[in-house]
């Protein structure tokens, strides 16, 4: 039995220590707001926060995160708040979304660090996180609005 | 008249046959210099043996110079990838202390241990670059250049001669011999690599001219 702390949360599961994390987090837990895109670091749709950082769940090994904080995209923010949500949402940036859970968790650790990002600060920080329908342009500007709604405190 | 000639002629012909044996021996004197493939760099070791030395860093370079090495010491800020050595997908970026940035941290993707399958990330616990204000770059160095680098407390990561021997068994740089499925393991073992790089320290440290 692994314990985890998700969300602020603890979960006994009956896992295999080697299982990715993005598996114990979608089909044992349910958590499924993150997504399975490529299964080998390459797209970025699994970007989950372990201990602030923004891991590829899809090749981290759930021992990885035994005695550690995860936070998913379920649990960015209690009402949903943050401020990456609200300028997603004014900007309606998703077409399918798929990708977007993944491009916020990314966002979310731009932001941490950088209260200001410039447009290359956010080209380099986001450079991990693929787009199919190519929302880019929309990403990099709800950025933008959201290091501004952060500033603000608005 | 004809004698006359032949003896204002004679410290002519003198000055020519030494103008031209001096000529030879300044000649010679430069192609030796050119022969010689060594330039100390450092003295403050034991059995100092410039050529044995030379010659054990032209295996070192090898090495050096491999996909599995040279990949992580890229001449520019975003790390080299694959045995064509192409640059990184995703353009990962070195950061201050050489572990990436905001979301695109090395750790991110890159586990502690490697993963099973072809193009997986390999891993490490210690994965990092160089960091920004001592990028130690390999890419493009000759070997000349390369050895004294290395040697150089100024440009090695501030490593002291036994550091640098200590180093041949430092956790990341043998990881350069696991680097997962797929990826072709530098030219010589690991230790080979370790047997010639403590050769090349402890016979002087001589960097080739070149």
């Amino acid at each position: 039995m692994i314990t985890l702390n998700i969300n602020k949360k603890n979960y006994n599961v009956d896992v295999d220590p080697e299982t990715p994390l993005l598996w114990v987090l979608r089909d044992t837990i349910n958590l499924v707001g993150t997504k399975y895109g490529c299964g080998m670091a390459q797209c970025g749709a699994c970007v989950v926060h372990l201990n602030g950082e923004a891991v590829r769940s899809c090749v981290t090994k759930v021992s990885r995160a035994v005695g550690q904080k995860v936070v998913t995209i379920e649990g960015l923010s209690e009402k949903n708040d943050h401020p990456l949500q609200k300028a997603w949402i004014e900007l309606d940036v998703p077409q399918c979304g798929y990708c977007q859970s993944g491009q916020i968790m990314s966002a979310a650790v731009l932001l941490r660090e950088n209260k200001n990002p410039t447009e290359k600060d956010i080209d380099a920080a986001m450079a991990g996180n693929l787009c199919r329908c190519g929302t880019y342009l929309r990403i990099r500007k709800a950025i933008q609005l959201a290091a501004e709604i952060q500033r603000k405190g608005i | 008249m004809k004698q006359h000639t032949e003896r204002y002629l004679l410290p002519v012909k003198t000055i020519s046959v030494l103008a031209v044996i001096l000529s030879v021996i300044v000649f010679m004197s430069f192609s030796f210099k050119n022969e010689t493939t060594i330039s100390s760099v450092k003295s403050d070791t034991i059995n100092k043996d410039s050529i044995e030395s030379v010659k054990a860093f032209m295996d070192v370079y090898k090495v050096l110079m491999s996909p599995r090495c040279m990949n992580c010491h890229p001449s520019g800020d975003v790390p080299l990838q694959g045995d064509d050595s192409h640059i990184h997908n995703m353009l990962p970026q070195r950061g201050k202390d050489g572990k990436g940035i905001y979301a695109m941290k090395c750790m991110n993707c890159h586990q502690p241990t490697n993963l099973e399958g072809l193009n997986k990330p390999p891993g490490n616990p210690n994965w990092h670059l160089p960091p920004s204000n001592m990028k130690m770059v390999f890419e493009g160095r000759t070997p000349g250049q390369l050895a004294r680098q290395i040697i150089n407390p100024k440009t090695n990561g501030n490593k002291t001669i036994q550091q640098l021997i200590a180093h041949a068994d430092d956790g990341l740089v043998k990881a350069g011999w696991d680097m997962g499925e797929g990826r072709t393991a530098p030219p010589l073992s690991h230790e080979e690599f370790k047997k010639a790089w403590i050769t090349w320290i402890k016979s002087g440290a001589y960097a080739p001219k070149q």
